[in-house]
């Protein structure tokens, strides 16, 4: 992955799959410590697939044989200095959690992180999204339950609302 | 500066809008988003899809996602829903594409053959 936004990405998208209604993304930057977490209240995982998640030949689908999402951010994660860990809980949720240093030289971009849940927040209308992005000075936290609480019956996908996420989110967006 | 009050005047705006526009046949764009549409380029792909939908103001149609089809190497994947007709499956995508697509099949109803699975599939055959 060319991006820590499509990692991330792809953690949302283990989400969804795992049936969950809540979905909180979170990316911090303390002094030179990188923390990316996302954190669902999905199916969960018990500890005997949550240890064998990270293994590119696992994977819990059926349409193929590898499954390299988790795989990939742990080697990202790795290279820069860091490391990854998945607390999960059977029937609880799922928290991912990759560190590394800010300054590492292998280190990703963030990317296109606010295309990302813009995407993610009207592609998936009956999904609440968390977002917290604190990184050099840039500061933005949405919580769409406040948002969706706002619209009442107006859809979060209403092409207004839309217009509306870009501007609040998208400040850095490849969406002008 | 944007803020959540805003969404007060839009809620009430489209509230307005809603009741005229309810019960019509709805277009939907569903975008793969599995770990290889996202490295192929998918999420640049549906930004585009929602970009050219907030331009033209287009007002029933949906983008949506789904996970992996299981045709990795033809990702990224869009299918086309329109009311009342076959689902058309589009392949290879890329931002320059979506445009073409919206204009000819979203919003006149031709799909433009060159960009769909079938056509892709059969070139590379003979090549």
């Amino acid at each position: 992955m060319k991006e820590l936004s499509q990692h991330i990405l792809d953690l949302i998208q283990n989400s969804i799959s795992a049936g969950a209604s809540l979905i909180e993304v979170s990316i911090l930057r303390e002094d030179d410590i990188l923390i990316i977490e996302v954190s669902d209240n999905g199916c969960g995982m018990d500890a005997d697939i949550a240890a064998k998640a990270v293994d590119p030949f696992y994977t819990g689908r059926t349409t193929r044989t590898v499954g390299l999402g988790l795989s990939l951010l742990n080697a990202t994660a790795q290279r820069c200095d860091g490391y990854m860990n998945i607390d999960s809980k059977v029937g609880k949720g799922t928290k991912v959690r990759a560190v590394m240093r800010y300054s590492h030289i292998d280190r990703p971009p963030i990317g296109d992180i606010e295309g990302t849940m813009i995407a993610m927040i009207v592609g998936n209308p009956n999904i609440d999204f968390v977002y917290h992005y604190n990184v050099d000075n840039v500061k933005i936290d949405i919580d769409t339950r406040q948002i969706k609480a706002i619209l009442g019956e107006v859809p979060i996908n209403n092409p207004d609302v839309v217009d509306w996420l870009m501007k609040y989110i998208g400040k850095g967006s490849a969406i002008k | 500066m944007i803020t959540l009050e805003e969404l007060n005047k839009i809620r009430d705006k489209a509230q307005e809008k809603m009741s005229v526009r309810q019960n019509q046949d709805v277009t939907r764009i569903v975008v793969g988003m599995a770990t290889c549409g996202i490295a192929a380029g998918a999420r640049p792909v549906m930004l585009k899809f929602m970009e050219e939908i907030q331009k033209r103001g287009l007002k029933n149609v949906i983008v949506s996602q789904t996970g992996c089809v299981g045709v990795c190497r033809l990702e990224p994947i869009v299918d086309v829903y329109r009311p009342n007709e076959e689902k058309v499956t589009y392949v290879k995508m890329t931002p320059e594409k979506v445009a073409r697509v919206v204009t000819e099949h979203i919003v006149n109803g031709h799909p433009v053959v060159e960009y769909t699975i079938g056509y892709v599939e059969g070139q590379q055959k003979e090549d």
